[in-house]
């Protein structure tokens, strides 16, 4: 059916009182100190690593990012755990806490579409994302200025600005993935389990879930070396079904400059290749290009969902 | 003052098997204030719905000012205000800002917006807790709030969904004399109760409806006189004589029915107080007590639904 009038008007102010709302909610306060903890762990203890190597280095401020210290991880792999939680934070009520609040047949009554709901609380997710990532990553600049006592290469801050890129596509992709829960279950508690469980299954279990796939659909046959290639193809394959596998393959090709490949490589191709040496920031760009499209396609396809879900919701509360 | 605003052609809701409104025709006037009036799951809420286009009809055609809200939502909304039942408000934000927001959302210009909310909460006297956090509110404040959202966005139309469920009689008074204003500046107002008494005393016509069905519409007394057969209702108690056989004669009386404790109560068209009494004293009897009301929408009510069960049932 044809309708009259612009889908999306009325959706930046939905926007703005979305952003403005977390801004201002003890949640969001909650999650983005636990994240600013972990990061500041994570840099912590890179330093007391990174001071060892300093001056053999070109790209010393990267390691910042990516270095661990047994026992704590990488600032890298903490925000590969902690981008989800912060997303669910902002979305796993977006939708059903209208109705809970009995505030949906009143907002809906006013002149706009219920596109432009669903788009204002999922581009109001995306404001605060934006700035708080923006603010933690000039936060840990600044650290490592001030520790490290120089600052970072045109290169190093063209590779941070493309990795705080992805990391913003993976945080959307489980935004639209909670704001999709949202919309799908009444209940607010039910949805945050369910984004809950999802995150843990990603976060923790897909590894051992995608091994044990690969044994079941590609099974190695000792004689026959073709078949090793196959399991392992299998298995990155299955691997990057998880967001989670995609943003630490972005992370470690775009922040470890030797990086050459994501996936499998025969020792031909290395021909000519010096080993360790590392590849110019455009290739790295090339490298993570299907990563990085991947997760915009996933959230598209999880907000696309949504949006289906919702359109044919009746509004009754 | 005779424009439709409002009209419903063989308007259908059906839940699976279930049929929620069941071919509704309507029509309703500008500047009437109109009563759906029914007991629970009669399909009121389900009519609303579908009026405001938040709702699809399984079947049938709706007309809002001319619009239809499927395929105008846009248009219809801009100009109808809604009050659900069950109305909520952003607890955290005050009741200025709340306002603010749904007065963003309906497209009213910046320069305007603060004036009229501030003058729509001094209409519903809740100025002087504009700052405060909606979540201080009791129901009564809230339901004010919500009327004044339809103030400021200046609907032409309001919609209220059982605006006085859950209100203690003299909040339901003062809402009720908020809406009556509304009607008074010329604003349509459809609203839905299975509180009789309250649609009775603002409401110009009513749907009464059953099973999804509007069984009657009229004014009150129009169905009144329909079910009732009379329109006012006259207490008679006398002493010495056989009230019932002596007034039952008289022209315009539709029906006499012996009360308790020995009083009788007639039916009637019209105020036939002098002749029943002129009736009773020529018949040797002594008038002790006389007393005229006009039938509440209850007795209408029950009436109505009981004979529709018996019908049913036989
Ligand atoms: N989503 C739904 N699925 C199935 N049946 C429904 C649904 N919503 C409403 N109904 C049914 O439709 C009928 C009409 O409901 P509606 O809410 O319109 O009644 P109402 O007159 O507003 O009642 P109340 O006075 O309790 O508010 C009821 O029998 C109800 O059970
Ligand atoms: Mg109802």
């Amino acid at each position: 059916m044809q309708r009259k009038g612009s889908a999306l008007s009325g959706m930046s102010t939905i926007a703005w009182k979305e952003a403005a709302d977390h801004f201002s909610s003890a949640r969001f306060h909650f999650v983005m100190l636990l994240v600013l903890l972990t990061a500041f762990g994570g840099v912590y203890g890179a330093i007391g690593e990174i001071k060892n190597t300093i001056g053999q280095d070109p790209f010393l401020f990267l390691r910042l990012l990516t270095t661990s210290k047994q026992p704590v991880p990488s600032f890298v792999a903490f925000l590969g755990f902690m981008l989800p939680l912060v997303s669910i934070a902002l979305a796993f009520d977006g939708i059903n806490g209208e109705y809970g609040r009995r505030t949906m047949s009143r907002i809906l009554s006013q002149p706009i579409y219920r596109d432009a709901l669903l788009f204002g609380k999922f581009v109001g997710g995306m404001i605060v994302l934006t700035i708080s990532l923006l603010t933690l990553w000039l936060l840990v600049t600044g650290l490592g200025i001030l520790t490290l006592g120089l600052p970072p290469s045109g290169e190093e801050i063209a590779r941070g600005l493309c990795f705080l890129v992805a990391c913003l596509a993976y945080a959307g992709v489980w935004l639209a993935l909670s704001l999709f829960l949202s919309t799908v279950f009444r209940q607010a508690a039910t949805s945050a389990l369910a984004a809950l469980a999802l995150w843990l299954v990603f976060s923790i279990f897909w590894g051992m879930i995608a091994h044990a796939l690969t044994a079941a659909l590609a099974p190695i046959d000792p004689t026959d070396p073709m078949t090793l290639v196959n399991a392992v193809e299998w298995q990155t394959g299955l691997a990057r079904l998880s967001p989670n596998t995609l943003f630490s393959e972005t992370a470690s090709a775009l922040l470890n400059p030797q990086t050459r490949s994501l996936g499998l490589v025969f020792i031909n191709q290395l021909e000519g290749a010096i080993p360790g040496a590392p590849l110019p920031f455009s290739q790295s760009a090339l490298l993570v290009w299907p990563q990085l499209s991947g997760m915009v396609a996933a959230m598209l396809l999880i907000f696309t969902a949504a949006y289906v879900t919702f359109q044919r919701q009746e509004v009754r509360a | 003052m005779s424009d439709i605003v409002i009209e419903a052609r063989g308007l259908t809701k059906r839940y699976g098997g279930t049929i929620a409104v069941d071919g509704l025709d309507l029509n309703i006037e500008a500047g009437e204030v109109f009563g759906l009036l029914g007991p629970n799951g009669s399909g009121k809420t389900t009519t609303i719905l579908m009026l405001l286009g938040l709702t699809e009809p399984s079947s049938g055609t709706v007309s809002v000012l001319g619009h239809n809200p499927l395929r105008e939502p846009l248009m219809v909304k801009r100009e109808v205000g809604y009050l659900p039942d069950a109305i909520g408000f952003y607890d955290q934000l005050t009741a200025r800002e709340n306002l603010r927001y749904t007065a963003k959302l309906s497209g009213i210009p910046a320069a305007e917006r603060e004036k009229r909310i501030g003058e729509a909460l001094q209409r519903v006297r809740l100025a002087h807790v504009a700052d405060r956090r909606v979540k201080t509110f009791s129901r009564g404040m809230r339901q004010r709030l919500g009327l004044a959202e339809l103030v400021a966005k200046g609907s032409r139309i309001a919609i209220l969904d059982e605006p006085t469920s859950g209100l203690d009689p003299q909040s339901t008074q003062e809402l009720l004399e908020l809406i009556a204003s509304f009607a008074g500046e010329g604003m349509t107002v459809l609203l839905s109760s299975h509180l009789l008494a309250m649609v009775q005393s603002v409401c110009d016509r009513v749907a009464l409806f059953r099973d999804g069905k509007a069984g009657l519409i009229g004014t009150v007394p129009e169905i009144a006189g329909k079910v009732l057969g009379g329109v006012y209702v006259i207490d008679v108690e006398a002493e010495g004589a056989d009230a019932k056989s002596a007034v039952s004669g008289i022209e315009g009386v539709r029906g006499v029915t012996p009360r308790k404790g020995g009083g009788i109560q007639i039916d009637a068209d019209r105020d036939l107080r002098g002749e029943v009494a002129a009736a009773i004293v020529a018949a040797g009897g002594r008038l002790k007590g006389l007393s005229m009301s006009q039938s509440s929408l209850d007795d209408v009510y029950v009436r109505y639904f009981r004979t529709q069960e018996m019908a049913d049932a036989a």
